[in-house]
């Protein structure tokens, strides 16, 4: 049978954010896949370097929605680390009850986009129906559903009221108990079973070479995990488990999901239980001292790597910023060939793709045979060249 | 976790025909909001004093501060004492659609002359209905 | 029934219980598909006006052809696929008899019934574009799965009943009404494989939105698209009135305005069936449904046959 060439994306109705897959489809089998990335490119770590510290915090929340916080925080920490500054216990506590808040949201998001994938819509809408009550706790936590802006350099900008915990505590319970609906929901229905068994096999030995992580490779039987492996913040102090599955499937990462999900509702009401009295922050001068620091962090989709420079000025040198789903994707075309065209939206979905965490702009100049990472100054000349050409007047304009 | 059931869905679904539907009816009814919700940033002239840390601090410069068109006068001169100067009025500058919302301002202002009001109903077709002149 | 002359054929053909029938029927059942189903999901549902909104909006859009395809199929095949359900409507009991019966009209229903696929397979064809290319593919190859399940399903009923005239089968039901709970699983093959030849969930393979965009609907738009719709809801009511005229008996033994009722009635509880069956369960892949088809229908659906045939013999 002959080969075809199906374009998936960077639009098309099973993708969140644009990116594209070429496929070479034979009949419905998969033969080949790469990976196209680039279209969501925003100049995040460039724009980093004229702001100060503190606006750097808005910008980097920016880079992803879902997971806003995880980036902030590993940024922040990686900050504070320069400065030298010790954050109370009380505002580590209150990081780490939006960092659980925020990857209950995330899986329970993902949950339902991955049920949509396989057509299941009824599980799609029952799904986000209840992440409201996440969604709910997150606004009366930090004041807005999604990009939290809870941490600040020093701590966190809002405190946790005997009334939020209540109330808190009241939510998570039905999230639980929602959860563990979902995950008997998930394994027990037929269809569900048949579209994610043996579906998007990466298998362990593969996913520890390929640098997989998150859950994507936890469902392969690698126990990693930053929370265990470098605990940051106050992980060291709580008692959850480390979630795998040895299926190396996609129904592995449901798995890996859920229980993660009722993992997390756990450690918040630890946190919330324990949360120790103090100030929520300390003063911490604007201008941070030179040095450099890396940090990782378990966002809800893996493993993810900052490392910020300070020249002793109120702006950084240099931020960059390493999101998890880059070190998903390299797996993906594993994942695909073999397989049906009609799961490739759910293979895709499985690894929790977001690709605005992930976009860098790389440009290669076929004829010197060289390939290299634009500066600002050549993206924005580039830009006033290409605009210039078609008749913009640009006499008013100075390049620094 | 092994058993196989088809329609395990089925007892959830016959219990949501019993239920309300789970859709909020905006905007026909009112946006169920948390206390404290981040929304639209609101000026207080009289506790103003110029500084202009705000505008400093804002990732997206979004506000600004100005000195208002019209001053009060200078108090009257009292016998034997120096007159002190005239307190000076500002406006603030507020561009809704370049503010983000993140009341870094709110935190910053050393007279808590701006606070965080749940307004969040902004959008407007007019780009220019977006620029808020608060006197 | 004799056709007196040209007027009255015109009134059966367009407006009971052809095509202005088959249309709004048609409305009505998606409108109560789409309303059960948010309901079920614990949604508001749109308004009853919603199918014929959509269907108004649709025929005034732009019609936009891709500069590659066949133009003269692109621009046909909607209105085949309306025709095709509207001559299969013509032999199904609608009140205590239908418009044409006569021997053999069982056949002839399921093979007109086909044509709306074969338009199906032709539309994604014509489109030239990749995905309609794997949406026309999939019609195809679902065809081949459900319509050996559906063909025996409907003829088990026919041999208890001893005719091919789906009127007779309905009659015969009618009187001896203990015959039609022993139709259980023939009647569950019927509706599953239904299912697949609607084109709904569990099986809406080939024109899965999350996977192939549109699948073989992909590149229509306005008024060709409004009548694929159409055609589709049409085959909604020519299905459901086909499995109530063999399985369920069909007028049961009132005339006219009450048959009529119970007509509207029983297809709209199979409908429910229908609604049931598509929240419920996940998007299988096209290779999993011919293992379904094959290794789990056609055989039920054999032993169907198997038990009525049996039952003929010792019951007469």
């Amino acid at each position: 049978m002959s080969k075809i060439n199906v374009p998936l994306g960077p639009q098309h109705p099973g993708l969140k954010e644009p990116i594209n897959f070429g496929l070479v489809l034979e009949g419905e089998q998969v033969d080949k896949a790469t990976v196209n990335l680039g279209y969501n490119h925003r100049g995040v770590e460039k724009a980093a370097e004229e702001r100060t510290y503190i606006q750097d915090i808005y910008l980097i929340e920016r880079v992803c929605g879902i997971c806003s916080h995880s980036h902030t925080t590993c940024y922040i920490t990686c900050v504070e680390e320069i400065a030298k500054a010790e954050i109370p216990e009380r505002a580590k506590a209150i990081r780490v009850i939006v960092a659980e808040l925020e990857r209950v949201h995330s899986h329970l998001l993902w949950l339902g986009i991955a049920a949509y994938e396989i057509g299941f819509d009824t599980l799609f809408m029952y799904v986000w129906r209840d992440r409201e009550h996440v969604l709910d706790c997150l606004e009366l936590v930090a004041g807005n559903r999604v990009h939290y802006a809870i941490n600040t350099l020093g701590g966190v900008r809002r405190d946790i009221t005997p009334e939020i915990k209540a109330e808190l505590l009241k939510r998570i319970d039905v999230l639980e108990a929602r959860t563990k609906y979902y995950t008997t929901l998930a394994t027990e229905e037929t269809t569900v079973l048949a579209r994610t068994q043996n579906v998007g096999v990466l298998p362990r030995d593969l996913a520890i070479k390929l640098g997989a992580c998150g859950p994507t490779t936890r469902a392969s039987g690698v126990a990693r995990d930053v929370r265990k492996d470098e605990p940051y913040l106050i992980y060291d102090k709580l008692d959850f488990k480390l979630i795998t599955a040895d299926t190396c499937d996609v129904f592995g990462r449901v798995v890996v999901r859920v229980l993660e999900t009722v993992e997390s509702c756990k450690i918040i009401r630890q946190v919330l239980n324990y949360l120790p009295e103090g100030p929520i922050s300390i003063k911490v001068p604007w201008k941070v001292p030179e040095g450099e620091a890396v940090n990782r962090y378990e966002a809800p989709r893996g493993e993810d790597i900052h490392y910020v420079k300070g020249n002793g000025t109120d702006k950084p040198e240099r931020v960059k910023v390493r999101a998890p789903t880059l070190a998903n994707y390299h797996a993906v075309p594993h994942m695909l060939q073999g397989g049906w065209m009609a799961d490739v939206p759910l293979v895709i979905a499985a690894i929790d793709p977001c690709m605005s965490c992930s976009d860098r702009a790389l440009v290669t100049d076929k004829a010197a045979a060289s390939s290299a990472v634009w500066s600002w100054e050549e993206m924005r000349r580039n830009g006033i060249e290409f605009y210039r050409r078609r008749g913009v007047d640009f006499s008013k304009v100075t390049l620094k | 976790m092994k058993k196989k059931i088809p329609g395990r869905a089925l007892g959830e679904a016959v219990r949501q025909l019993f239920r309300k539907p789970a859709t909020s009816a905006y905007p026909f009814a009112k946006a169920k909001l948390q206390p404290k919700f981040r929304g639209r940033i609101a000026f207080e002239q009289e506790k103003c004093i110029g500084c202009k840390m705000c505008v400093r601090v804002c990732p997206a410069k979004a506000i600004d501060i100005i000195l208002s068109a019209e001053q009060p006068a200078a108090p009257a001169p009292v016998e034997g004492q120096t007159t002190p100067p005239a307190k000076k009025k500002f406006d603030c500058i507020m561009n809704l659609d370049r503010c983000i919302y993140c009341a870094q301002c709110v935190e910053v202002c050393p007279k808590k002359a701006l606070l965080s009001t749940d307004d969040f109903e902004l959008a407007q077709l007019d780009r220019k209905a977006l620029r808020r002149h608060y006197k | 029934m004799a056709i007196e002359n040209i007027l009255l054929a015109l009134f059966y053909a367009l407006i009971f219980p052809g095509i202005w029938f088959l249309a709004t029927y048609g409305m009505t059942l998606e409108w109560v598909d789409r309303k059960l189903g948010a309901v079920l999901q614990n949604r508001v549902g749109p308004p009853w006006y919603q199918p014929l909104a959509d269907f108004i909006k649709l025929v005034s859009k732009e019609v936009i052809i891709p500069k590659a395809c066949d133009n003269v199929m692109f621009r046909n095949l909607p209105y085949f696929a309306v025709a095709g359900v509207t001559a299969a409507m013509m032999m199904i009991p609608v009140w205590n008899g239908a418009l044409f019966s006569f021997e053999g009209d069982l056949i002839a229903v399921i093979y007109l019934l086909t044509i709306p696929t074969a338009t199906f397979f032709l539309a994604g064809w014509s489109s030239t574009s990749p995905y309609s290319a794997i949406g026309s593919m999939r019609v195809l190859t679902q065809l081949f799965a459900y319509e050996v399940p559906l063909m025996l399903a409907l003829i088990g009923p026919a041999i208890l009943a001893g005719s091919w005239n789906i009127t007779a089968i309905s009659e015969h039901f009618a009187r001896h009404p203990a015959y039609m709970p022993a139709q259980l699983a023939g009647f569950l093959v019927a509706l599953l494989a239904l299912q697949g030849k609607l084109e709904r969930l569990p099986f809406d393979i080939p024109h899965a939105k999350t996977e192939i965009v549109g699948g073989q609907f992909t590149e229509y738009t306005g008024r060709l698209l409004a009548f694929f719709n159409m055609a589709v809801s049409m085959e909604m009511v020519v299905g459901a009135a086909l499995l109530n005229a063999v399985f369920l008996g069909g007028g049961l033994g009132l005339t006219g305005t009450g048959a009529f009722a119970l007509f509207m009635l029983k297809t709209l509880g199979v409908v429910l069936l229908l609604v049931v069956l598509r929240v419920l369960m996940a998007r299988i892949r096209i290779e999993q449904m011919i293992n379904f088809c094959w290794q789990i229908l056609a055989p039920l659906a054999m032993a169907q046959i198997v038990f009525d045939i049996f039952l003929r013999i010792k019951l007469g």
